[in-house]
């Protein structure tokens, strides 16, 4: 029965089992027989608490729907009849909202691993770009997941980002008006983002995150040093370098996630708000469509996007400066999808690479977080002038890249991983 | 791993080092949601000076006899007023909408979440800066919300306070200091010209009860929080410590 070339157990139930499904080959190729590099890092906790994440974000989010009303008259105070009256909704909420922002972090942190280390490079393109489509997925997922609190920031935010499709020529207007259902931001938007935020968005993100593992597992994970472990293999087939995914990281990842949930839960029990910036203070307040809340910020996920958008103030030919900070903004998030083919460098690793990668990537990450602090806060002319300078530091890392990287000299690539 | 744990924390340090902060006020308090007493005197000022017109309507009666630690009797007797409400039921004023809007030109806003908008200094300096202002429709101005357009209703209790021309310890903006006295001189000081039925620290105690009140009203559930938060902590503390063991025992041959 079933494919006679797949692994499968000698007897017993599990026989039984792979005689229908693969069930003993899938556990060997993605866990017990995944050789992963030895060496892994600090920053490669991320991608499994990103998955931890993912599962928090889905059940504590099945939970709010139980109670949640999708409506302009009830959202806002269903959120308050969960806080308060729901047996453990505040937990639930708080896990959710913080659980939000944690994902960002986690992400972000994931993200830079990969510019870190060269893991979006040959042959590894389609796992970056599974996981660039799963960013751009998880943007969608918050902004319309922030929507349905219906408080002031809420209505607001949702008010600025919808428009920015306004400013597209010719189309913007009706587009605007296309995505919203109505000629203002209404109820009738709460329920489309409702709709999405919970069923549709979810379904295409877990499809994805299936992708982005598959083609990992196909070609195998990199490491710090950016070598292929698989060039040097024992008698046997396996890589020197390499030790099976579990138990090892299992185990290792187990304690990653313990201390990534302390943190998770101190901020859940005693920071729920962060600072203002995972719970903004306006969305407090019911969305009103009469009154403007004095700064409109949005989270702070959004923030270095939100300053590049800002940081273009001036037209060009027949160009409008609003139009052309949406183009800005758009193109800051699609460059790092071609970001395989910018790089030039013959080596994967940082470690190796010259010391124009470094200056770039350091300066690259140090302007995303200026970004990051002045799209949160309201725009002064020199603040802008710095989010101007930042914005081309941030394009400058990657279409400079072709060059810098060809050009730089490299330091020897080591046989083996290094530790 | 070491060397990990602290990249992890540095990780985080952005997010606590730049909390949003809210604009300065006059006055501070440091709000205490374990203090019981505080909070039942705060409760019973809020239904007799406040509930009269503003509503916490996420906030039931008996979540709050319960969290502050009050019996049903008591409650039912001495703080709900309506005969249209009852023990389970949301603290609402029996004021209508329309009625708000025609007396004071706005409806008076719903104050559950109010000190989360907010935050506690602003309804604490915002309680103790009304002075009297017959340029006011309703005589009265505040120094943190110019124009209000509610009256003192404190008053009663804080007496007349009015803003006259006098000597402070405390810096005024554009006020310069005395250098033989130490002190500052300012025509914005506040005093209270007409005693009312409390002393001036008794009053500022009872606004503190009735801010902290409002503290409590904004976020129950961290009285929740507090209680479980210290045993999640350890149990996912000693979690990690096993899950490290665990780790190092099977990383062990791994050269």
């Amino acid at each position: 029965m079933g494919n006679p070339n797949r692994v499968k157990a000698e007897s017993g139930f599990m026989r039984w089992v792979d005689d229908r499904f693969p069930a003993t080959q899938m556990w060997q190729d993605h866990l017990s027989q995944y050789y992963a590099p030895k060496n892994f890092n600090f920053w490669y906790f991320f991608g499994s608490l990103a998955l931890l994440i993912l599962v928090n974000q889905i059940l504590t989010g099945v939970w709010l729907t139980m109670s949640y009303n999708p409506s302009g008259e009830g959202a806002f105070a269903s959120i308050e009849y969960i806080m308060r009256d729901v047996e453990y909704g505040w937990l639930i909420r708080y896990m959710h909202s913080t659980g939000a922002s944690a994902f960002f972090v986690v992400i972000y942190l994931h993200m830079f691993r990969a510019l870190l280390y060269g893991s979006y490079k040959a042959p590894r393109e389609l796992v970056w770009i599974f996981g660039m489509a799963l960013y751009l997925l998880l943007m969608a997922e918050a902004f319309m997941g922030y929507l349905l609190p219906w408080g002031q920031m809420s209505y607001w935010g949702a008010q600025v980002i919808i428009s920015l499709f306004a400013t597209i020529p010719f189309i913007g207007p009706d587009l605007a008006q296309w995505i919203r259902g109505d000629f203002l931001i209404s109820g009738i938007t709460l329920n489309r983002f409702f709709a999405l935020h919970v069923v549709a968005l979810p379904i295409v993100i877990l499809a994805l995150v299936v992708l982005h593992l598959i083609a990992l597992h196909e070609v195998g994970s990199n490491n710090p040093d950016g070598i292929d472990i698989k060039a040097k293999k024992d008698e046997s087939g396996k890589p020197l370098d390499g030790i099976p995914f579990h138990p090892y990281y299992t185990v290792k990842d187990v304690f990653g996630v313990a201390v990534f949930l302390f943190v998770f839960a101190a901020v859940i029990f005693y920071f729920p708000e962060g600072g203002g910036y995972f719970l903004e203070r306006p969305n407090f307040e019911p969305a009103n469509p009469m009154v403007t809340p004095d700064h409109i910020a949005p989270v702070w996920y959004f923030t270095p996007f939100y300053a590049i958008l800002r940081a273009i103030t001036f037209d060009i030919g027949p160009l409008q400066a609003e139009f052309l900070g949406v183009v800005f903004m758009g193109a800051a998030i699609a460059v790092l999808f071609v970001l395989p083919w910018l790089d030039r460098s013959p080596v994967n690793s940082m470690r190796y690479k010259g010391w124009m990668s470094k200056s770039m990537l350091l300066l690259f990450a140090v302007s995303f977080v200026i970004l990051g602090v002045l799209g949160a806060i309201p725009a002064t002319p020199i603040r802008t002038a710095v989010a101007q300078i930042c914005t081309v530091l941030y394009f400058a890392f990657f279409l400079l890249m072709p060059f810098y990287t060809r050009m730089e000299k490299t330091k020897p690539v080591p046989e083996r991983v290094t530790g | 791993m070491k060397k990990q744990l602290f990249a992890l924390l540095f990780a985080l340090v952005p997010f606590t080092a730049m909390a949003a902060p809210l604009p300065e006020q006059p006055h501070s308090m440091t709000p205490d949601i374990n203090d019981q007493a505080s909070l039942q005197r705060g409760m019973q000022l809020y239904v007799n000076y406040c509930l009269g017109c503003h509503s916490l309507e996420h906030q039931r009666f008996a979540r709050a006899a319960t969290d502050l630690g009050m019996p049903q009797d008591l409650v039912e007797e001495n703080l709900i007023f309506s005969s249209e409400l009852a023990y389970n039921d949301q603290m609402l004023t029996s004021m209508t909408r329309g009625d708000g809007e025609s007396w004071f030109g706005v409806s008076p806003p719903d104050l559950t979440l109010f000190n989360r908008v907010k935050g506690s200094d602003y309804i604490y300096s915002y309680l103790l800066g009304f002075y009297r202002d017959p340029s006011q429709p309703l005589g009265v101005n505040n120094n943190v919300l110019e124009a209000p357009a509610m009256p003192n209703v404190l008053e009663p209790l804080q007496g007349v306070q009015e803003m006259v021309c006098a000597e402070t310890d405390r810096p005024v903006d554009g006020a310069e200091l005395d250098p033989l006295t130490g002190k500052y001189q300012s025509c914005e000081v506040m005093q209270v010209t007409r005693p009312g039925a409390m002393e001036p620290e008794e009053f500022e105690d009872a606004v503190y009860d009735l801010t902290n009140f409002l503290v409590y009203v904004g976020e129950p559930s961290k009285l929740q929080a507090q209680v479980l938060g210290p045993k999640v902590l350890i149990f996912i503390f000693i979690f990690g410590v096993l899950a490290y063991l665990l780790k190092r025992e099977y990383w062990r041959d791994i050269h």
